[in-house]
């Protein structure tokens, strides 16, 4: 019954959808005087309370762990804890493309119910090519992934969720994501209804940057969780890949950032129209991509559930049409957008052509990285594209807008000289030098980590600077923003240098009362038990570790088996402490005589969990960039509205 | 530069940014032809060896008895088969939870000198189905010849 109301609203959702569109396009070529025009703010409104509803019956249904529906039955388990029972409701194809929509059709009614500072004939526009682009998932759903399909006849148990997956952590990456995708969706809307209506202004970009800023703040978020996740999960001691689904999520946000930063010079200063048009077609084309990657099967990976040609061939279909079709618009209305304000290349519009630029080249290795197995398997023959590519090809583009980075936002707007900001020079130079200076001589480090380190050091001076000489208590909540985003760039660069250029590793096999060390930790196997959880088994062994002689702290890293499926995970022990973390992994048991031997590898990783603190900061960075812009705009509003009254 | 009219600086900005655009990928072309002799199964391994010491990967099959732990009790050694050739591989570490003997295997590393493809990663990835995604597209031919091998 509750699934048949979840599918019920799911097509009632649809329905409204095609309305949505169908008004649109009227109030398009009549104008917005039509009657159906008048229809599409209530339309996309109730959209988004049927998609909820629909993905509330779903979670209902996971909930309960409802065997009759096959989408539960394919997924779950009763045994399960619950909230990986509710986790399970988007850690499958059906309900993560459910998810989408809900997410999308939320932000759809948020836009029709608040949003008045555009002309309404653009308003409409937008809110039109959204039902476009919704309406492309509705039919993905309900034709070819039906969550809510019947199970005939009900099997007794549930299959259970694949083991790896079930983590608190895991629990919230997908949403997160799903943020951020759409929210790029809503930022690739408000691009095509400004080509549409040709109303590209610097009031366009201010609409659209809160949506940009969120989607940027929840992809910033998915990846650094996601990148602490593969950590401390695989139990492999790294924390980023090049795995295409990592790249799946990267790319949106290497876009979103350049959009991110072209939108606010839209908005400061009326430049840079067609490129943050152009920007906002392409986060959201890479949007698509990385869902296409993730969810068509095309990869062999732990998030490519749905091996189904049949749904891949769809999502490229989607994509194709969305991303050709805004393409074409793009390229039919881009030379009829009248060009924007000037600048000199020695501005703050300069410093951030160059962070478009470089995020755009970065963007593009990446994608080409991504896509080039792939592109060559159709040829015929397989190629692995891994660190040796993306590592330096990255580099050589980000390196220098790292050096970028620490003095443009310290310019002018429109024009400045190098010389007035010559001081702040001089102090960025000094931290790269020292931080140089320091990382070769106290330890002979590889190239790229020493270039990272000092940059780091150069970008950390730079991104506080803007605050210097300010009353901080006065400082805008924006400022806040940028300065601690900035800053966060440069903590987790150097964590990522830190991590490549100190990290000391020991590989043992061990019987109970022996000893090792790894860096500054003495460790010692004080035990290895068989423990039980709720659906797997494990070997659990204790350590012993001291840090440089002091005292002793037990950490318990499990190797687990669990039973639906039949998997077996490596569960790490971390131990974090400020200066970088020990992690530990237990194997198996060693194979030969005598007392028996347990294999560990020990890891201890200086200043490594900078990356994910940096990661945070980003975040919060952006986050406060948010508050700070929508709470300008509401005073701006209600100023607008006591003039009026 | 503030000479220069809205329309010549919208063209010199266009101009910037597709340079650096084909720059990079040019760059990516260049860098992506290297990374056609990035993956070997065994038999490429053999007719057309890598340098010794650069880094590439080696997929193929473990062979049925061929896995052997050092005293150490770290370091494994086995052999990866195609069905053609065999490459030995000495691997230090904890290995997957399911590798075994007669799975499907990439190993990440370098070969040495003396011919044994040293491994400083193995992907076997976590999963009972896995079977190592440049494996796949292997010949029936072939794939029958590995098992029957494997199961020596």
């Amino acid at each position: 019954m509750i699934a048949e109301l979840g599918l019920a609203a799911l097509w009632l959702a649809a329905a409204l959808a095609a309305l949505q569109l169908l008004g649109g396009a009227v109030a398009l070529m009549r104008g917005e005087a039509e009657p159906l025009a008048a229809l599409v703010r209530p339309a996309a409104q109730v959209q988004a309370l049927l998609c909820a509803i629909a993905f509330a019956a779903l979670l209902y249904l996971f909930a309960v762990t409802d065997l009759s529906v096959a989408l539960v039955a394919d997924n779950s388990h009763s045994a399960k804890p619950a909230i990986f029972k509710l986790a399970g409701t988007w850690g499958n194809h059906e309900g993560s493309m459910l998810l989408w929509i809900t997410v999308m059709a939320l932000a759809g009614g948020l836009i029709a119910w608040v949003e008045h500072r555009l002309p309404e004939r653009t308003l409409l526009a937008t809110l039109a090519a959204q039902a476009f682009v919704g309406l492309g998932f509705y039919a993905f759903l309900l034709v070819s992934s039906n969550p809510f399909a019947r199970a005939v006849p009900a099997p007794p148990e549930g299959a259970g969720l694949n083991p790896l997956l079930q983590d608190i952590g895991l629990a919230l990456h997908p949403p997160v994501l799903y943020c951020g995708y759409v929210g790029l969706s809503v930022a690739f809307s408000f691009a095509v209804g400004a080509l549409l209506t040709r109303e590209v202004t610097p009031a366009f970009a201010r609409v659209m940057r809160p949506w940009v800023l969120g989607a940027w703040v929840a992809l910033t978020l998915g990846i650094t969780a996601g990148s602490y996740w593969a950590y401390y999960e695989l139990g492999w001691g790294g924390w980023w890949f090049w795995d295409p689904v990592e790249n799946a999520s990267l790319m949106p946000w290497l876009a979103a950032t350049a959009l991110l930063h072209s939108a606010g010079v839209l908005a400061a200063r009326d430049a840079l129209r067609t490129w943050t048009l152009m920007l906002g077609v392409v986060a959201f084309s890479m949007s698509m991509i990385g869902t296409f990657l993730v969810r068509s099967g095309i990869l062999t990976s732990v998030h490519a559930f749905a091996v189904d040609p049949e749904r891949g061939t769809f999502i490229l279909a989607l994509l194709t049409l969305y991303i050709g079709g805004a393409l074409a618009l793009f390229a039919l209305r881009a030379g009829t957008v009248a060009e924007g304000e000037r600048f000199a290349a020695v501005s703050r519009e300069g410093g951030l052509v160059i962070n478009n630029v470089a995020l755009s080249a970065i963007l593009g290795i990446v994608l080409l990285g991504t896509l080039y197995p792939l592109l060559t398997e159709a040829l015929g023959f397989r190629v692995s594209v891994g660190p040796p590519y993306f590592n330096p090809m990255g580099a050589i583009f980000f390196l220098p807008m790292m050096a970028v980075l620490a003095i443009g936002p310290l310019l002018r707007w429109r024009q400045d000289r190098l010389a007035r900001v010559r001081w702040q020079m001089v102090a960025v130079a000094a931290a790269f030098a020292a931080a140089l200076l320091a990382a070769w001589l106290l330890a002979g480090i590889a190239l790229l980590p020493l270039l990272g380190m000092a940059l780091a050091a150069a970008v950390a001076v730079g991104s506080v600077l803007p605050l210097a000489r300010r009353r901080l208590t006065r400082a805008p909540l924006t400022l806040w923003g940028m300065v601690l985003a900035h800053l966060g760039v440069a903590v987790a660069v150097f964590g990522m240098a830190a991590d490549s250029a100190f990290t000391t590793e020991r590989l043992v096999a061990l019987r109970t009362g022996e000893q090792t060390s790894v860096g500054p930790w003495q460790v010692t196997l004080a035990g290895v038990e068989p423990v039980a959880g709720p659906n797997w088994t494990a070997l659990s062994a204790t350590l012993q570790v001291a840090y440089a002689g002091g005292a002793s702290v037990p950490i318990e890293p499990q190797a687990r088996s669990f039973w639906a499926p039949a998997q077996q995970t490596s569960e790490s022990a971390l131990l974090t402490r400020w200066n970088g973390q020990l992690y530990a992994v237990v194997g198996g048991q060693a194979p030969g005589d005598g007392a028996e031997r347990w294999q560990l590898r020990l890891w201890w990783k200086p200043f490594v969990t900078c990356i994910w603190y940096g990661g945070g900061l980003i975040a919060l960075g952006g986050l406060l960039a948010l508050i700070g812009h929508v709470v300008g705009d509401l005073r701006r509003r209600r100023r607008w509205r006591e003039a009026r009254a | 530069m503030t000479a220069l009219k809205a329309k010549h600086q919208r063209l010199v900005l266009v101009i910037v940014a597709l340079a650096a655009l084909i720059g990079a990928g040019l760059l990516a072309a260049w860098a992506l032809r290297n990374q056609a002799s990035y993956f070997y199964v065994p038999s490429a391994m053999v007719d057309d060896p890598p340098a010794t010491g650069q880094a590439v990967r080696l997929g193929g099959m473990v062979q049925e008895g061929s896995l052997q732990t050092a005293a150490d009790g770290v370091t494994v050694r086995f052999v990866v088969g195609d069905g053609q050739a065999r490459v030995p591989v000495q691997f230090s570490g904890i290995v997957p939870d399911l590798f075994v003997e007669g799975s499907g295997v990439v190993a990440e590393g370098a070969l040495r000198a003396d011919g044994t493809f040293l491994a400083t990663n193995l992907l076997a990835k976590h999963d009972e189905n896995y079977m190592p995604r440049e494996l796949q597209d292997m010949s029936p031919a072939e794939a029958r010849e590995t098992v029957a091998e494997t199961q020596e």
